[in-house]
This record gives C-alpha cells, sequence and structure tokens, in this order.
C-alpha cells in the first residue's frame, strides 16, 4: 500500500478555536484521517517534539499551523515544521494576520505582565510573582520560553506556502483547502484560499446599502438596536465587509452582528485597517473638524476596531517602541 | 545612527490644483526652504489613501505633509472634506500607534500661497529634526 501522506497540526498563541474549527469538519474528519497520516497534533494527540526532530526534512508533506507567534518556543516549533513539511498552511487569523493576541501590540511585554499578574483585580499573587526565565521549584530547574515584545504572523517568522482565512476558517474552506491539497489543485504559492472579493459583494444585505451613505450617527452592537435586514453601514454600524475578503459566508452578518474583519484584507491591499478606515471616513456627514471630531468621538478604539486581527501585518506592525503610554 | 547626520525625511503629498501650484510660485518666487519635503503630485487631496501615509512611515518617511484647497476650493467639491475626515480619523490610529503628532500633517494652501508653502516645510522640517528620526519596526 502506498504511503499516506503525514500531516501535522501544530498551534502557537492560539485560543483553541481553530483546533475546534477542525473537529467541527465532523464526519469529514475520518475521511481525513483515512486519507493522511496525523504526526503530530498536540491539541488532540501525545507526540513530542523529539519525535519530530527524528523525522527527515521534508517528510511530511503539509503541516498547517495555527495561532500567532509571540514566544521563542513558539518560533522553535514552527522553524522545525518548516523543515520537516514540504507545504506550510498558515491556518486561521492568529497564523494569518497576527490575529486577536496580535492586538497586545499596542503594548509592551511589561505591559501585558502588569496587567495579567498585578493589575488585573481578580488576581490573587501577593508575592508578585511574574514568569522568568529560569526558576527553581522544589529542587526542580526550570527554564521557560521568551515571551516577546512584540507578536508576529507565521510568515513575518518562517517562510509560508498558503493562507486559510478566518477566525476560525469555517469547515467549508478547511475541507475544500484539503481536497485541493490531496489533489494537488493548488493557486500559486502564496494564495490566499479564499475568493478575492469584499464580503460585501456576498453579503445578503447588500441590495439594501444605498450608493450614497452618510453617517451622522455610529452606532454599536452593545448599545444600539440592529436591523436585521438593513446593511449595518447603512445603519451607522461599523461593518468591515467593504475591506475584508469574503469567502466565511457572512456568518456574522447572519447571525446579525457586523463583519469584524477576520477574513483579512484583499489582495493588493497593504494594511486593512488603514483601507477600511479610508472608506468609512469617506462616507461620514461633517464637514469641518469640530463636527468630525464630535463623531469620531463615538468610536473609543479605532486601532482595535479597525486591525482587530490584522495588527501584527500592518504596515507599521506595532505601536512605536519607546513611545510614552 | 549619528544625531548630528539625521535630516528628517517628510513625504509631501500635494493637491494638483492648489498646493502644488503655490510650491511651483514658492519657487519662481525664489522663496529658499528647506530641502527636506520631495513631492508627490496628486490631482487632489482627496487622492490621498491612509495607506499612502502609513506606506511612507513604514519605508522610512519621517513624517508625511498633505496639502490641499481650502473648504470650498476643491476642484472636486468634496475630496478635501474627505482627506479632512480621513486625516482626523487617522490622527487616531497614529495616536494609538504611539506616532507623534508632529509627523502627520494636513494644511490647507491655495495655489497663490506660496509663502504658506515655505513656512510650513520650514517648520515641519524643525519640528521633526528635534523630535528625531521614526522609528519602526520593520519586518
Ligand atoms: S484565528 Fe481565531 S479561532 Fe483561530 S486561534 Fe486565532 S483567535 Fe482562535
Ligand atoms: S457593509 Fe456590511 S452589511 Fe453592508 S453590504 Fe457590506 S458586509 Fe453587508
Ligand atoms: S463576517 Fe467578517 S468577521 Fe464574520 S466571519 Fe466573515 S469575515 Fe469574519
Ligand atoms: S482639488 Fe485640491 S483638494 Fe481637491
Amino acid at each position: 500500500m502506498a504511503q499516506k501522506p503525514k500531516v501535522a497540526f501544530y498551534w502557537c498563541a492560539s485560543c483553541g478555536g481553530c483546533e475546534e474549527a477542525v473537529v467541527d469538519l465532523e464526519e469529514n474528519i475520518l475521511k481525513v484521517v483515512d486519507a493522511v497520516d496525523i504526526v503530530l497534533w498536540p491539541v488532540a494527540m501525545d507526540f513530542k517534539k523529539k519525535d519530530i526532530e527524528a523525522m527527515e526534512d521534508g517528510s511530511i508533506a503539509v503541516a498547517f499551523i495555527n495561532g500567532a507567534v509571540r514566544m521563542s518556543e513558539q518560533e522553535e516549533w514552527v522553524h522545525l515544521l518548516r523543515k520537516k513539511a514540504q507545504m506550510v498552511v498558515a491556518f486561521g487569523a492568529c497564523a494569518h494576520l497576527g490575529g486577536i493576541p496580535g492586538l497586545a501590540n499596542l503594548n509592551t511585554k511589561q505591559q501585558v505582565f502588569d496587567t495579567c499578574y498585578r493589575d488585573v483585580p481578580s488576581n490573587d499573587n501577593q508575592a508578585k510573582t511574574v514568569p522568568g526565565l529560569d526558576s527553581t521549584v522544589d529542587g526542580h530547574h526550570l527554564h521557560l520560553p521568551v515571551f516577546w515584545d512584540t507578536v508576529k504572523s507565521l510568515a513575518q517568522v518562517i517562510d509560508v506556502d498558503y493562507y486559510l482565512p478566518g477566525c476560525a476558517p469555517p469547515p467549508d474552506l478547511i475541507w475544500g483547502a484539503i481536497n485541493a491539497i490531496l489533489t494537488g489543485q493548488l493557486p500559486p504559492k502564496g494564495a490566499v484560499l479564499s475568493p478575492n472579493k469584499a464580503c460585501c459583494d456576498d453579503c445578503p444585505r447588500k441590495d439594501t446599502k444605498p450608493d450614497k451613505i452618510e453617517i451622522s450617527e455610529i452606532k454599536r452592537p452593545a448599545t444600539h438596536l440592529m436591523d436585521p435586514e438593513l446593511c449595518f453601514m447603512a445603519q451607522g454600524f461599523i461593518c468591515m465587509g467593504p475591506a475584508t475578503r469574503s469567502g466565511c459566508g457572512n456568518r456574522c452578518i447572519e447571525g446579525n452582528m457586523p463583519c469584524r474583519g477576520c477574513f483579512g484584507p484583499m489582495d493588493d491591499v497593504y494594511d486593512q485597517g488603514a483601507k477600511f478606515l479610508s472608506a468609512f471616513a469617506s462616507i461620514l456627514a461633517p464637514k469641518d473638524e469640530a463636527g468630525i471630531d464630535k463623531l469620531l468621538d463615538q468610536i473609543p478604539d479605532p486601532t482595535g476596531t479597525f486591525y482587530r486581527f490584522s495588527l501584527p501585518t500592518s504596515l507599521l506592525h506595532r505601536r512605536k517602541t519607546g513611545a510614552p503610554v | 545612527m549619528a544625531t548630528a547626520a539625521y535630516e528628517p525625511r517628510i513625504v509631501a503629498f500635494f493637491c494638483n490644483w492648489c498646493t502644488y501650484t503655490a510650491s511651483d510660485l514658492a519657487g519662481t518666487a525664489r522663496l529658499a526652504y528647506e530641502p527636506n519635503a520631495p513631492v508627490i503630485r496628486v490631482m487632489c487631496s482627496g487622492r490621498v489613501d491612509p495607506q499612502f501615509v502609513l506606506k511612507a512611515l513604514q519605508e522610512g518617511a519621517d513624517g508625511v505633509l498633505i496639502g490641499g484647497c481650502h473648504p470650498g476650493d476643491c476642484h472636486y467639491q468634496e475630496g478635501n472634506y474627505k482627506a479632512l475626515r480621513r486625516f482626523r480619523l487617522l490622527k487616531r490610529v497614529l495616536t494609538q500607534f504611539g506616532v507623534e503628532d508632529e509627523r502627520v500633517r494636513l494644511e490647507w494652501i491655495s495655489a497663490s500661497e506660496g509663502d504658506r508653502v515655505q513656512h510650513v516645510i520650514n517648520e515641519m522640517t524643525h519640528q521633526l529634526r528635534a523630535l528625531g528620526p521614526f522609528h519602526q519596526a520593520r519586518s
């Protein structure tokens, strides 16, 4: 019997949702298991790093890696997988764009540690212990990975062959990608495996989007009722649809929530947040500085909103280092 | 980088109908001003995509100057209002990115205001000289 292609799944700075997405393949997962030989999947099976190190270079057909890269251990792992795998797929928004963990790039490691280990009210850490690199507990020496100041996308650390977008990627897209890989029907290297058009193009509400929108009040899902049929932008909600790649099945819109941009930008866009900002600012009603500023006060966190999933892969990557807080 | 050798690099996006013409006028009038701001001519300040500003900063600019027609004077009616809205929103984002206020500036300069071009470029160059270079992590 011909050898089945070897497949690895790995996670870095990840919430586990992308692992869940693989399980969401439901019965198709059995077909995957039939067709391939899973050699690494830390969330589900017990493999050790040394097992992978012992493998021949290039002997893994494809490695699916989810999560952003923010620690030295993750960096070591993805370099190892790059060496062992013929193809690397950045799986999900965190690996593709930096994702939600990437929002930490508006802060420093110190600020993250202060918040997590000192300031959060639910903390019970009177000794003010923070993770260090080396420590000794009960005579056992412990060496922890280095936590970086800056969160990176996978392609900022290793060469990536394909990107599966989404937080998390939807099952049909995953299944399509696996089939394309197994049958060798892949687009050119570097492609994002989802159609290169805007979310708005597929949106069930697109016919309710007027040609000319003028926003004089910016609404938020938490504080305003949302009409279940009308284009969110026409209602005054921030919807990232115009600056986001399609292919998710408009699942947020279907659930009566505006798009938050998890599929990332279309090809030829350098910076998803700036692209959205440009489109959004142009449809605001006021024309004078005071009126504009008053309206913009209704967006409490513009960067976190426009770059919710893409901060590390934005043109500036992170908050300027050394900038005063 | 030795600070003595530091000269700010400013990328200037000037509207064809007003600020670009004003910089031409500054030239013919032989107004001397700092040579730190090479000009990119655009048809309207409304053509300046915020991505241009970020791209300039990412590629090594220390500041970006956008020049357009005074309110009410845009050749395309609304372009400068769009520019202003984008600019006000972009400034908020830039502040969150830790980019200092002096680095990105929008000015309305009409075709006859050559002296204003001189003044703004001089002022911005001096401010950025004092502020120092814009270092941003690049990958
Ligand atoms: S892309 Fe979304 S689901 Fe996947 S690891 Fe990141 S946060 Fe979780
Ligand atoms: S802006 Fe949002 S709601 Fe409106 S058409 Fe686009 S994706 Fe749909
Ligand atoms: S609607 Fe937007 S945020 Fe929601 S899944 Fe699709 S791309 Fe992601
Ligand atoms: S034509 Fe000058 S700003 Fe529009």
